[in-house]
């Protein structure tokens, strides 16, 4: 199949036109060696398949960061395996002169291209008309094509242009052709590049005739929305309504999902023969499933509304507003939507930190997401806080438990942001910071590129992160329901059966039962055998063995203690077990949930990194297990020395 | 010598220089080098970063980038 690649300066309708290229057609797969993500489509004319790899957009092909050194790599290199039989150039018609740079370094490396006149409905507005025979007498090997992927015209005649297969290569370069290829001499490039300008700017007023005007809409609406004022306000409102459609707008369809892959979980237990079998799909890969998809709602919506904020142009304000007050962390102006998301679920907060162009701010910003309290916490704190904090009221009117609460997602963000501020000073080989951002001028969606955009977030989710997931539940499980003695299998003989039948009798009979399986399974052998490392923090092994269970999720702390005490509760309705973990006490007497635990407990779950779904998926967008593993290791660090303190302090 | 970082609001001036830096082929890549009409449009609420009008287009640019772009009273 042959090979296209897609180029062009950021903000040209490059995307657009790769989505009308290839529709649904699209894959993302890797580059061999880095971080970036390679956007890959098919598409067919005349009964031949092309495949069209998408580039990152740039100005130059000289990299500005490591991200974008993958297109220098790839065009410099005719050995390479992703080297493109022709290269397509988006080029953006109402700002030809910094757009035919990268043009005509392409052009100049020697392959056959396309010069893609974009946005010519823009540029009718601003009153640019452009001499196409200018410009092909410049690039005399290109082949030049008008197109407006706004409304899809040009489309089918790049499809038909490339399998034509007359594509020519440049005979004649346009600049120089050495400094092209050496990516260490900036000051050659220096040179070439302003050569380059000097020729395109004679061509540029040869090509061109413009009224030099901007388009003062934008410049309206930015007046306001960059405003002390109404920006930031504005800015606060958006973050609002994006938290909310995360935290309260997607929990509608979560409980959906996670009733109906509840439900079919009983029916298989109940419609099947009892067995190994059985057991495993109804509690290891159902729940597992369950437990993929049930956060497709919170990355469709958040993804869904941030592609808008790109598409209309506003994310590049958010950046251009936000970039002093983050600067000083190593965060980026973009890190803002990612961290308040990750207040709902690091899951989509984490994958929304693509959008951050700077690999160092990314990773910074995926590296302290979890650290910021999701809702996954919430059934933990308001546990432990009903049970711990007295009910009263400080200064006459601030509820105690509230504020402990408040406390609580404070000491998280706190964490976050001098994490950031710590991690600077890891990172080795600093990049070059470079802000230099363009603002497009704000248009409406396009929603195709909405559509397609939430689409294939959703697919890499559930492809990419689900199998690790899935993987994981099935070993929790598996750690859950074997142990290595056969306590487990005896478990029902081990309890005497209630003397009375009755319904009530019967359930905590089961219950019962249940607590001595968990008690004897792996997990709970481990919890056990941990308990040496965390009575100093004021645990005792019941809470060791719900600990670990909670890496599933962190909620399942709640129901892991409602098994081992066998206590018969609702989601809902937790005073069972707060009664029950009340007389709870240790073997001098004393009570085992106390100030001291709770708080310990409290304070170990803002930091600790409960959570494989977090964890698969920072694996998934940094392309490597190192940086899962070391956000477990620090953020368990962190937990444990904050809860050591704690306990001591209260103790 | 004047740079884009002290020049005043909507006025139009003319890059004069790009001061050596390694963020220089940058600058010149995003179509700043010596002769191209600029004009600062508006501040962000503190001050840094601003957005250049730079020929028909608006580049967004921290203070420090500013100070290496050299232009015309």
């Amino acid at each position: 199949m042959k090979k296209i690649a897609l180029f062009g300066n950021p903000n040209t309708g490059k995307s657009s036109i790769f989505n009308r290229l290839t529709g649904l057609k699209q894959h993302v797969g890797n580059f061999p060696g880095v971080t970036v993500d390679k956007q890959t489509g098919t598409f067919s004319y005349n009964n031949e398949k092309f495949e069209l790899i998408d580039f990152p957009g740039t100005y130059s092909v000289y990299p500005r960061s490591s991200d974008e050194k993958i297109v220098f790599d790839v065009i410099s290199n005719p050995q390479h395996t992703d080297y493109p039989d022709a290269v397509i150039v988006v080029v953006d018609a109402s700002n030809l002169e910094r757009n035919l740079l990268l043009f005509s370094q392409l052009y100049d490396l020697g392959l056959p291209t396309i010069l893609l006149l974009n946005m010519t409905d823009v540029a009718a507005r601003k009153e640019i008309a452009i001499s196409i025979e200018e410009l092909q007498n410049a690039f005399p090997a290109t082949t030049i094509i008008r197109s407006n992927a706004r409304i899809g015209t040009g489309i089918e005649e790049i499809k038909r242009v490339i399998s034509e297969n007359k594509l020519k290569t440049a005979e004649k370069p346009f600049g120089k052709q050495q400094a092209l290829l050496s990516i260490s001499d900036t000051e050659g490039q220096a040179v070439d590049t302003d050569e380059r300008f000097h020729n395109i700017q004679q061509l540029v007023n040869n090509a061109v005739t413009r009224n030099q005007k901007l388009p003062s809409r934008s410049k309206k609406i930015d007046l306001w929305l960059t405003h002390p004022v109404v920006g930031y306000l504005f800015f606060f409102l958006l973050l609002l309504v994006i938290f909310q459609s995360v935290f309260t707008l997607a929990s509608y369809p979560m409980d959906l999902i996670d009733g109906a892959f509840g439900s079919l979980s009983s029916f298989v237990a109940q419609q099947l023969p009892p067995g190994l079998f059985t057991d495993l799909l109804a509690n290891g890969i159902i729940p597992g499933i369950g437990g993929v998809l049930v956060f497709v709602p919170q990355i469709a919506l958040l993804f869904f509304l941030l592609s808008i904020l790109e598409e209309t142009g506003y994310m590049a304000r958010v950046v251009f507003m936000m970039d002093r007050l983050m600067r000083p962390f190593g965060l980026n102006g973009k890190s803002v939507v990612p961290l308040i998301s990750s207040a709902a679920c690091a899951i989509p907060g984490i994958m929304s930190a693509r959008t951050i162009n700077s690999w160092q701010e990314r990773l910074t910003t995926i590296f302290v997401a979890p650290l910021i309290s999701c809702s996954a916490r919430i059934p933990v704190y308001t546990l432990l806080i009903h049970l711990v904090i007295p009910n009263k009221l400080v200064g006459g009117f601030i509820s105690l438990q509230g504020l402990v609460l408040f406390c609580l997602y404070f000491l998280g963000l706190i964490a976050a942001l001098i994490t950031a501020w710590v991690f600077q000073f890891f990172l080795k080989n600093k990049q070059l910071s470079i802000f230099l951002l363009e603002l497009p001028p704000y248009k409406s969606p396009r929603w195709a590129n909405v559509g397609i955009e939430v689409f294939s977030k959703a697919k890499v989710f559930v492809t990419d992160a689900g199998k690790i997931i899935v993987a994981i539940s099935i070993l929790l499980w598996a750690l859950a329901s074997f142990g290595p003695s056969n306590k487990i299998e005896n478990a029902e003989k081990l309890i005497p059966k209630p003397s009375v039948q009755t319904e009530t009798t019967q359930i905590a009979y089961e219950k019962q039962i249940a607590a001595v399986q968990l008690e004897n399974s792996y997990i709970g052998i481990i919890g056990k055998s941990i308990e040496p490392i965390i009575a100093p923090i004021g645990y005792d092994w019941k809470m060791g063995i719900c600990l670990i269970t909670s890496f599933a999720a962190r909620e399942v702390f709640v129901g892991s203690l409602a098994t081992i005490y066998a206590i018969d509760q609702t989601e809902e309705d937790t005073t069972p077990l707060i009664e029950r973990l009340r007389e709870e006490t240790k073997a001098d007497g004393s009570k085992t949930y106390n100030l001291a635990s709770g708080l310990s407990l409290l304070v170990f779950y803002v930091f600790a990194m409960q959570c494989m779904a977090t964890l698969a998926v920072v694996k998934r967008e940094t392309k490597s297990w190192k940086w899962p593993i070391i956000q477990l290791v620090y953020m368990g660090a962190l937990a444990y020395v904050a809860a050591y303190i704690i306990y001591n302090l209260f103790q | 010598m004047r740079t884009l970082a002290d020049l005043p609001l909507e006025k139009r001036t003319i890059v004069t220089a790009i001061k050596e830096s390694a963020i220089r082929p940058k600058l010149l890549e995003m179509g700043i080098y010596a002769g191209k009409s600029v004009e600062v449009l508006f501040k962000a609420p503190f001050g840094d970063p601003i957005a250049v009008n730079v020929d028909g287009y608006v580049l967004s640019m921290r203070l420090n980038e500013a100070q290496l772009i050299e232009v015309a009273d």
